[in-house]
């Protein structure tokens, strides 16, 4: 292992191995100048624009839809209404849920009632974006308004409103996760500590580009070209293919830089199915930029969980035995992605900690919000959450120090691989030293002075909180079986293709849907490695095109797993191109592949450069020259090399709920100080570190990018960014207006520290990384609750506003009211 | 028979060029340069003024291009990002971006640039927390701005060594 801890990336060296140095992105070329080509940037010949027609209630009947005058508008096209999308559709979309799930009918547009504000009833096309957004206010839509429910445990109730009848209840999902023996564990340990309540909150990291396709059905032979800025094109393909009577083939799915998406470009399939059909029924392209607001409402959120009734055994030592608990994550009115959620969590059933008696029985309640869908640290910091405020809150009520109590917990660098109770295997790491490390670039020593010489009381009081977590990469699609046993997914991949083009170029093309990860320059450092070339000689094409044929059923950008999947598809396809032309070089050279070499896009003869040909000549000898070459390497050599990268995976115990759900698990550490006003409550973090290890870093300057942006974005969840519903259902956050993104005066400068614990697992030792598995939450409550005095209220809550914070601080109520109890059994106090 | 005309003929200087346009009176100046002149570089990531994805820089003054109607900008003289590089040189901005990986999806990166080129030329040596005032208009959901200050804090460097370089000359004159 080694071990590096500065705040800078490394100084940018001109020679190989390129993978492992901080080369100057290939992106930033274009982006710099304005030049990328983002979604609304993009359009088809003939195109119309699409502007959807969203309810205003919550829950409501449709009694009908109108679209006549707004026919009759200048302009407009054509105008779709749900009843109309349903007929043109072969059946709703496919559901993961299993049960009453199962039974939920979701269609491109909302039929007979709208379950949430903003939910589509109709969409309009139209000559310009002025116009179809004037004709979307002329369609009339008659509602009768329901009654609503917006909390998700109270959906769970028998009584509660249902959304979906066909259903028959809110339950999307209910099952029971039992590792080890928690009743056990109960009984014999020294301590019982109970919290009543834990909430994490809604948000999501709205990407500053919306979501937008321009779609077209074209009538002649069929095709359906979609044009989108989708994180996960060919899962939204498999979604609505079937029901729009689409096979695969038909479709041509592509798209080019994305504004970011973090999760949050996953989903958004039911907008594609619309404006397919909007173009359908038109007769030409439908283009469709989402705006703010609309992003807002309608397009994701992050999963809002509620853990009740938290059971934790504690040894008088502060060894943590384990933790029963009941979660409801409430996944709002549609499962788009969802009840998957249910199941990602328990990537990280213990944490960072040898805990190893879990029970944790997990509801997936439907309520009249937005859907919500994957978000940065999708499931897992939830569950990460969680865990970490459990051992601060079992150090605040025992006494016990929050970094000793960690260090004794966690899983220790020697028991590596370490197969948790569910039988996960975390791959590497060194948690205690990242601690270490981050606690020394926070300059914990210096700021626990401060807390000592302002105790409580002068005006300002200064709290240190750490965040521990793990960012679980390249998942096994195996793990949906846990959810629903008759899925037919396992396992993941990645596919690239590596050619040589006919001048000699070489060229790599991709499966992903990069959004800032600079997957063209990864994979050009890489492919330049392989090949023994510079990586700017190395073309990687800009964005993803299904007609490249370089994808498999999970490609895309998502779930921290580039580095393994993306980069081991990128080697394998590179290390068949040079066999090829090694192969074509033999050949050319009349020497053995034994005795040739690549250098800078010629092919020679080991030590004797006066005989070599290059690239260019290879290319030719297969492209245009083809009667020179023996026949077996006519039929054997092409230049165009795909490869798919697959992990190690086993199909998971879907009975038990055990399997390896995960390859690799990238660590990261945070420490946060904070200092908070007495009298106001004003939080401002006034030292942040945080520590990554995730394996060899091919890019060190990227991946510090990507910690500072989850560092960020967690950041802002933490103090400044919430989604919230009043009780009818209305948004309270519609805009950047009232949705407070963390600013650069919000967001401190960021001490960042690096471990390298290579994986033994992936081809390059790298881990995936990016998500970053919400340390920031976890950290900034930690420090919170630091500030508060023994007595005082306990932080259950992931979002504590500068007003939450006062309230927190001026509620010093008697023990029952916090929330927290403990038993302890009467030995253990002796 | 006064009709309020609903449409405006504007002419318009962006990069040094001139544009003359029939314009709807309530087209938004971003729309009007996005997909009116297809300037894509300045984008659009709000509805309320908030992000600054739209900044461009008219008649000298760092502005929000979806908060002024196309109408409103009639005779103006406008800089956006595809008038940063000259000559097919980068500006040292677009420069120290790339280098201290001041952009990841790129998305915030011309609102951002052109914030930060209006806060240099008002105030070409700006500390930390200056530069952190001046694009705290600018949302950035990719780098958690650590970088981009970092890039704009390079160029405030190299600004204050030239200004010290020049007037330490001014000085032997
Ligand atoms: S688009 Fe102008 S401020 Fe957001
Ligand atoms: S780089 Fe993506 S929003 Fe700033």
């Amino acid at each position: 292992m080694t071990a590096t801890a500065t705040s800078t990336a490394g100084t940018r060296e001109r020679t190989a191995p390129w993978s492992g140095q901080s080369v100057a992105r290939k992106e930033d070329g274009r982006l710099v100048q304005g030049q990328g080509s983002f979604i609304d940037d993009l359009g088809m010949h003939g195109q119309g624009y699409a502007w959807f027609v969203r309810s205003p209630h919550a829950h409501a009947r449709i009694v009908s839809v109108d679209p006549s005058r707004a026919l009759a508008a200048e302009g407009v096209y054509a105008v779709l209404t749900g009843e109309e999308a349903k007929q043109m559709c072969e059946v709703p979309f496919f559901q993961i849920a299993p049960g009453a799930g199962a039974r939920i009918e979701e269609w491109p547009l909302a039929v007979d009632k709208v379950r949430y504000q903003g939910d589509a009833v109709a969409v309009v096309l139209a000559d310009t974006r002025d116009a179809a957004r004037d004709a979307a206010e002329l369609v009339d839509v008659d509602y009768e308004p329901l009654a609503v429910v917006v909390d998700g445990v109270a959906a769970a109730d028998p009584g509660a409103v249902v959304l979906h009848e066909e259903a028959g209840t809110n339950v999307a999902w209910h099952g029971t996760y039992d590792y080890g023996d928690i009743d056990w564990a109960l009984e014999s340990a020294d301590h019982v500590v109970r919290i009543d309540r834990l909430h994490f909150h809604r948000f999501s990291s709205t990407p500053l580009e919306c979501n937008g396709a321009t779609v077209n059905w074209d009538r002649g032979s069929g095709m359906v070209e979609v044009k989108s800025n989708l994180q996960m094109p060919m899962f939204a393909a498999m979604v609505i293919g079937p029901t729009l009577g689409v096979p695969i083939n038909k479709f041509s799915f592509s798209s080019r830089d994305i504004g970011g998406a973090f999760g949050n470009k996953i989903a958004f399939y039911p907008q594609i199915a619309a404006l397919a059909l909007l173009s359908r029924k038109a007769g030409r392209p439908a283009k469709w930029t989402e705006y703010r607001t609309e992003h807002m409402m309608t397009s994701t959120h992050g999963n809002e969980r509620t853990f009740l009734d938290i059971e934790v055994p504690v040894m008088g030592d502060g060894s943590i035995l384990g933790v029963k608990v009941r979660a409801y994550d409430d996944v709002g009115a549609y499962l788009h992605y969802e009840p998957l959620g249910a199941v990602i969590w328990s990537q990280v059933v213990p944490g960072c900690y040898k805990m190893k008696h879990v029970r944790v029985d997990f509801t997936t309640t439907l309520t009249n919000k937005c859907p919500v869908s994957p978000n940065r640290g999708y499931s897992r910091m939830q569950h990460l959450w969680m865990l970490e405020r459990i051992i601060d809150i079992v150090a605040h009520e025992l006494g016990f120090d929050p970094v000793e109590l960690r260090k004794r917990n966690y899983v220790q660098p020697e028991d590596y691989p370490y197969e948790t109770p569910n039988g996960c295997v975390y791959d590497s790491g060194d948690l205690p030293r990242s601690l270490d490390i981050a606690l020394g670039l926070a300059q914990v020593d210096f700021w626990r002075r401060r807390k000592q010489e302002l105790g409580t009381g002068k005006g300002k009081r200064v709290g240190i909180g750490i965040g521990s977590t793990l960012d679980s990469g390249t998942n096994n699609f195996g793990q949906a079986r846990i959810i629903n046993p008759d899925l037919p997914f396992s396992g993941n991949g990645e596919a690239a293709l590596a050619k040589l083009d006919l001048y000699g170029e070489v060229n790599i093309n991709l499966g992903t849907t990069p959004q800032g990860q600079s997957h063209e320059t990864t994979s050009a450092q890489v492919a330049a490695d392989i090949l023994n070339m510079s990586p700017e000689d190395v073309t990687v094409t800009v964005g993803f095109d299904q007609a490249h044929n370089s994808f498999v059923g999970f490609s895309g950008t998502y779930a921290s797993q580039f580095a393994v999947t993306g980069l081991g598809a990128v080697m394998g396809a590179t290390e068949k191109l040079r066999d090829q032309i090694l192969e074509v070089g033999s050949f050319a050279l009349e020497a053995p592949k034994e005795e040739l070499e690549l250098s800078s896009g010629t092919c020679m003869v080991r030590g004797d450069p006066s005989r070599s040909i290059p690239f260019i000549g290879i290319a030719n000898l297969v492209y245009t020259n083809n009667a020179v070459l023996p026949p077996e390497l006519r039929s054997t050599v092409d230049l165009n090399c795909r490869y798919v990268y697959v992990p190690p995976f086993a199909v998971p115990d879907a009975e038990h709920k055990t399997g390896n759900l995960t390859l690799t698990y990238a660590s990261q550490i945070h420490v946060c100080v904070v200092e908070v006003d007495e009298e106001t409550g004003a939080t401002e973090i006034v030292s942040y570190a945080a520590v990554d290890d995730c394996g060899n870093r091919v890019n060190p300057r990227i991946v510090e990018g990507q910690v500072h942006g989850a560092a960020a974005l967690g950041i802002g969840a933490a103090l400044y960014e919430t989604f919230d519903y009043d009780e009818e259902g209305q948004l309270e956050q519609p805009s950047f207006y009232e949705y407070h993104a963390g600013t650069a005066l919000d967001i401190p400068d960021i001490q960042s520290g690096y471990l390298e614990s290579p994986s033994p697992f992936t081809p390059n030792g790298a881990k995936g990384m990016g998500e970053g598995g919400g340390a920031p939450l976890h950290a900034v409550c930690a420090a919170i609750q630091d500030v508060l005095g023994k007595d005082d209220a306990v932080v259950s809550d992931s979002h504590n506003s500068s007003e939450r914070v006062y309230e927190l601080l001026h509620s010093a109520d008697h023990h029952r009211a916090r929330g927290v109890t403990v038993v302890s059994r009467p030995s253990a106090d002796a | 028979m006064t009709e309020p005309s609903t449409t405006h003929a504007i002419e318009v200087t962006i990069n040094g060029k001139i544009y003359h346009r029939e314009v709807e009176a309530r087209q938004l100046l971003v729309h009007f340069i996005r997909d009116t002149l297809d300037l894509t570089g300045t984008h659009i990531g709000c509805d309320t003024g908030s992000c600054g994805a739209c900044s461009v820089i008219l008649n000298g003054k760092l502005v929000k291009s979806c908060m002024l109607l196309a109408p409103q900008a009639d005779g103006a003289v406008i800089d956006t990002v595809e008038g940063l590089a000259a000559d097919g040189e980068l500006a040292p901005l677009q420069e120290s971006f790339a280098a201290h990986h001041g952009l990841q999806c790129g998305y915030c990166t011309p609102g951002m640039l052109m914030s930060a080129t209006y806060l240099l030329r008002e105030n070409p040596t700006p500390t930390a927390e200056e530069v952190r005032r001046g694009i705290k208009g600018n949302l950035c959901r990719c780098t958690g701005y650590v970088n981009i200050v970092r890039s704009i804090l390079a160029v405030a460097e190299a600004n204050r060594a030239r200004l010290t370089g020049t007037s330490a000359e001014g000085g032997q004159q």
